[in-house]
């Protein structure tokens, strides 16, 4: 990263960081806690969709699962201290099994196994009535450090910020480390990588269970936040094309592209959503949807790209 | 048993019918369609406002939606794909999420949530074959499916254009090379399996709910068809299309209904496991 780039970001984290204490509008703060946890998501995403360029709309199975494992370890009075961890773990415990199967997939055909695995996911829970069935979970209203349960919402911001530090350090360390130049080697021509000796069985594994790890994670911190969980809104197809959306909206393959794409996208979804009332018209949806259209036509790489492009203007 | 066995084969029929058209626009101009299932959506609009403004039955407007989404796959081709078709793959898909996204949401905003049917069209009523009762529009629209699916085998494996068609699948460059205008080809394409949802959509309404989600239902289950039998086979998407039909509604008879789905999705894994290219690879 270019010193430039290394002072920006900084900066930026130096705003998040600072802007609860500036910013005490509920609303906004919201926005930016949806910002950094979709950045996040992307981000993680990234790991499997991007450096190692397999497409998964199944993200949603591990966010729902982590969202669930930590609301049912709550219930039986589990801290999600403990709870959020165990979510990433057993999200990347499915993502070993699952990934057997299907990281030998490439192109289109893991594109959509991944988006069977959601359906699939999102039928079963539905008919598993312990884990609440098609009703879904809640977590109880309290005011308790102990168990990251606040009646405010301003906490839940801290949470999100470190939580997406986290997620933005891990995957900058993964790119960088020997797994983030396999993947991309497995990803340029995955059987020249394989005659070069790169174990692309093992490395595709990690990949994936890493990126189902954070997610899940997320997954855990999402649940506790919005206080409730259904099939419908954890095992959803939308969400799973939303984490997508972010990453390739800000660039695929990219360590900033997901954070800039959510820094983009989730301020525009919240804000069409409150300028139309809310009131369930549509309306916002479709302007979403419009959007997504516009973008692709006119930003196809991505936002990076922008300063690539107004860079090789100048020259 | 039998029965089951029967209404699996007819639901089948419009998976493969609407699996077919995706499979040819996918295999062709190698665009996934997400929009396709609102598509559908569209053709099963246009029989209802005929049927309910002008009295006109699903069975003459079928061809008359048919020709109607013919001219919305070609927008959508001239107007975002075309200008995509060198980005990279995964913003193509996007965009067609984008779009039907965008359709279902209008129709959400003019046609209203609400679950609409057709009474009394042609088609109602029901049949007895060999002791087996039938609905009579699920017949007509299963056999019109076949048809359907037959011209256009026809079309690609036995004529001149299909020729083309073909071509322009194997190697885009090639086939420009020796004259074949590819990006008309592709917008044809785009245009026939548009028309063939438009069509399997009217039909549809003769028994079927009309609501402005009802693409998901379809749109779904057609992609598992295209994706089991193999990206841009259209024998495969057909054979699947049918055994997703069946697979169904024997899973609902022998196992309970709740888990429909959820069998077809193992069945589409589990043939993945096998044949990681689908049941029939790659033309």
């Amino acid at each position: 990263m270019s010193r430039t780039g290394a002072a920006v970001l900084a900066l930026a984290v130096v705003l998040l960081a600072a802007f609860p204490l500036v910013v005490g509008d509920p609303f906004y703060q919201q926005v930016v806690v949806m910002m950094l946890m979709y950045g996040a998501l992307g981000a993680a995403w990234n790991l499997v969709g991007g450096f190692l360029g397999r497409v998964s709309f199944g993200h949603a199975v591990f966010l729902g699962l982590g969202a669930y494992t930590t609301l049912l370890l709550l219930r039986t009075h589990v801290t999600p201290w403990l709870g959020i961890p165990v979510g990433g773990l057993v999200a990347a415990a499915i993502a070993f099994v699952v990934g057997r199967p299907t990281l030998r997939l490439s192109g289109h055909y893991f594109a959509m196994a991944t988006l069977a695995l959601l359906a699939m996911t999102h039928v079963l829970v539905v008919n598993w009535s312990w884990a609440g069935g098609a009703v879904g979970l809640e977590a109880p209203i309290a005011n308790n450090a102990w168990l990251l349960l606040f009646r405010s919402r301003a906490p839940y911001y801290w949470i999100a910020f470190v939580l997406a530090l986290f997620t933005l350090c891990a995957t900058f360390a993964l790119a960088r480390a020997k797994a983030g130049y396999y993947w991309r080697a497995i990803n340029g021509d995955e059987a020249a990588a394989r005659s070069l000796g790169v174990p692309a069985d093992r490395y595709k594994m990690l990949a994936f269970a890493l990126s189902a790890a954070l997610t899940g994670a997320w997954g855990g911190f999402y649940s506790i936040y919005i206080g409730f969980i259904d099939p419908d809104s954890a095992f959803n197809l939308t969400l799973s094309i939303q984490i997508v959306l972010v990453a390739i909206l800000g660039g695929v393959g990219t360590i900033i592209g997901p954070w800039l794409g959510a820094a983009l996208l989730i301020p525009l979804a919240e804000g069409t959503r409150i300028a139309m009332g809310g009131s369930g018209s549509g309306l916002d949806l479709l302007l979403y949807g419009l959007a997504i259209i516009l973008v692709s036509l006119f930003l196809p790489s991505g936002l990076v790209t922008l300063r690539l492009r107004r860079g090789a203007a100048r020259r | 048993m039998l029965e089951a066995f029967v209404t699996g084969l007819s639901n089948g029929l419009i998976y493969a019918v609407v699996a077919v058209g995706l499979a040819l626009i996918w295999g062709i101009t190698d665009v996934i369609n997400f929009a396709h299932g609102d598509f559908l959506m569209l053709g099963m609009y246009a029989a209802y406002w005929m049927f309910t403004l002008g009295h006109v039955d699903p069975t003459l407007a079928a061809p008359i939606a048919a020709c109607a989404l013919g001219f919305v796959g070609f927008l959508a081709y001239a107007l975002i794909i075309r200008p995509l078709q060198r980005g990279p793959v995964m913003i193509v898909i996007l965009a067609t999420f984008g779009l039907g996204l965008v359709l279902r949401q209008l129709a959400f905003i003019f046609f209203s949530p609400d679950y609409r049917n057709l009474p009394d069209t042609w088609l109602s009523g029901g049949i007895r074959l060999a002791g087996v009762s039938l609905g009579r529009p699920q017949v007509v629209t299963g056999l019109v499916s076949l048809v359907v699916i037959g011209v256009l085998f026809v079309l690609v494996y036995r004529t001149r254009w299909g020729s083309a068609l073909q071509a322009v699948a194997e190697d885009r460059q090639a086939a420009s090379l020796v004259g074949i205008a590819s990006d008309r080809v592709n917008a044809q394409v785009w245009m026939l399996g548009s028309a063939m949802v438009g069509l399997a959509g009217a039909l549809l309404t003769t028994f079927f709910y009309v609501f402005p989600s009802v693409g998901a239902v379809f749109g779904l289950l057609s992609f598992v068809a295209v994706a089991m039998g193999g990206f841009g086979s259209l024998p495969g998407a057909f054979l699947s299309g049918i055994l997703i039909g069946v697979i169904e509604a024997m899973t609902g008879y022998l196992i309970a209904p709740a888990f429909k789905t959820a069998s077809v999705f193992v069945a589409f894994l589990l043939v993945l496991w096998y044949r990681p290219r689908g049941l029939f690879g790659r033309w």
